[in-house]
């Protein structure tokens, strides 16, 4: 049976991983290359890049940093932040990356997503999606952009749905309203998503713990879990989640 | 020893480089190309693939690759992934596309609305680590245990008339045959270049391959 991945996430700022602390901004955390060989070593199913490189003269250096983890790491991985056009995906691909995310270019201008599939093949194409609640009882969530702070009016099931017709491969949804919190999944999200789309959901925006990452697939239906924090500063190792799933009744790959 | 990986202009083809160099020893030259010339006289040939199958049909032809991909075939050591593999069909039912006919049979759709045995849903594309069950031996699979996981993309999957070209199966909820082979030639539905420690250990062994089973 086809095993439910585990995928960490490095967040990459001008070529080096970072990752917040507490919000109160971002700490150095190490060499992109090193940490990839880790996590790999650790068993991980996947890895994927986050570039948050804000200025445009320092972009390029994601290119490097993924051409170097292609060369010694035979794992897919994945590269999103900052895909704006057709070029920015090619790049990244002829860099190594198996597959590139598109985000807010997706919502601006969801032709992208059909043009890249079509030039790259579905399999090379992540839309991420970025949705929170927007009413109490938490059954209706909306595209959310800029960090979770605007909202876009667009539902986040239907905008998955289209993304996936349109020629999105997977989907990485990313629960905004639990980015950074550590309480788990918004896991009615990743259900709603996962029931409605015809192609894979990876989940993400969250886990403090390993029962977050179990839950997400569950309870949430994720075919794959993404996390970040938790294998960054140490509290678990790749391996670890995947025990804990694997005696939770998942089929992973150990 | 030479060792072709044949460019056809459909993908980036760095990581499939890559991973036949690391498991490769210093009297062997690995290299990419689409020249012809160079694929029939390399003594292996790799043949990866990706995409959708009506444009690597085409851009093989338009490479004058075809040829070149038959004839190695006859005679060398020949591994093919991917699309690579499900090129060597008669037909694929994406794109209504004709192959190479060195195998016969078809590459097929997953159906839709597939569940697992528990009813849980599945996805298309197949995407992740799955078993390979091996049905045959093979050189090939020397140090790998049988059921280990490789890492597959795909919405298709081949299905050989003849089931003596089955070599391993993977299971979506049905059985599909996943790896095929004949002689010198074999050819993967997954992608050993990311398959970690398995996929290595495989291209390892086809360097160490004479192509006779």
């Amino acid at each position: 049976m086809l095993a439910k991945r585990i995928i960490p996430c490095l967040d990459v700022n001008a070529g080096r991983v970072v990752k917040g602390v507490n919000f109160l901004g971002l700490r150095d955390a190490g060499d992109p290359i090193e940490i990839a060989k880790r996590y790999n070593d650790q068993g991980a199913d996947e890895l994927t890049f986050l570039d948050i490189t804000a200025s445009s003269d320092e972009r390029d250096l994601i290119l490097h940093v993924i051409e170097a983890v292609a060369d010694q790491v035979f794992i897919p991985l994945t590269v999103g932040g900052g895909v704006r056009k057709v070029d920015d995906i090619r790049r990244l691909l002829n860099a190594g990356a198996d597959k590139v995310g598109i985000n807010t270019a997706a919502i601006t201008n969801p032709d992208l997503v059909r043009e890249a599939a079509e030039r790259f093949g579905c399999q090379a194409i992540v839309v991420a999606v970025d949705a929170k609640a927007v009413n109490a009882d938490n059954s209706r969530w909306e595209i959310f952009t800029h960090g979770g702070r605007r909202a876009t009016g667009i539902d986040a099931v239907e905008w998955a749905v289209k993304m996936a017709d349109y020629g999105a491969g997977e989907i990485l949804l990313t629960s905004m309203d639990r980015d950074g919190t550590k309480a788990g999944f918004n896991l009615a999200l990743t259900r709603a998503v996962a029931d409605a789309v015809s192609v894979p959901v990876i989940a993400s925006g969250g886990v403090g713990n390993l029962q977050h990452l179990v839950d997400g697939v569950t309870q949430g239906k994720a075919d794959a879990v993404l996390a970040a924090s938790i294998f960054h500063f140490g509290e678990y190792t790749v391996r670890q989640a995947k025990e804990a799933m694997r005696e939770a009744g998942i089929e992973v790959r150990l | 020893m030479k060792v072709a990986i044949i460019d056809y202009g459909m993908g980036n083809l760095h990581s499939v480089l890559k991973s036949v160099q690391v498991v490769s020893d210093s009297g062997t030259e690995v290299f990419l190309t689409s020249d012809p010339d160079r694929v029939v006289k390399a003594d292996k040939v790799v043949f990866p693939g990706q995409g959708a199958m009506p444009d690597c049909m085409r851009e093989l032809r338009a490479h004058g690759l075809a040829e070149a991909v038959l004839e190695t075939t006859r005679s060398k050591p020949f591994f093919g992934i991917c699309v690579g593999a499900q090129l060597l069909f008669e037909h694929s039912a994406e794109g209504d596309t004709a192959g190479l006919g060195i195998f016969p049979g078809n590459v097929l759709r997953f159906g839709h609305d597939l569940h697992d045995a528990h009813g849980e849903r599945l996805k298309v594309p197949h995407m992740g680590w799955n078993r390979v069950f091996q049905t045959r031996p093979h050189p090939l699979f020397a140090g790998i245990e049988d059921g280990e996981r490789f890492y597959f993309v795909h919405s298709y999957h081949f299905a050989p008339d003849d089931s003596a070209l089955s070599l391993a199966q993977s299971e979506y909820p049905e059985r599909f045959s996943c790896i095929v082979g004949r002689n010198n030639i074999f050819a993967t539905q997954f992608h050993t270049e990311k398959s970690h420690r398995a996929g290595l250990q495989m291209m390892k062994n086809f360097l160490a391959w004479d192509g006779c089973v």
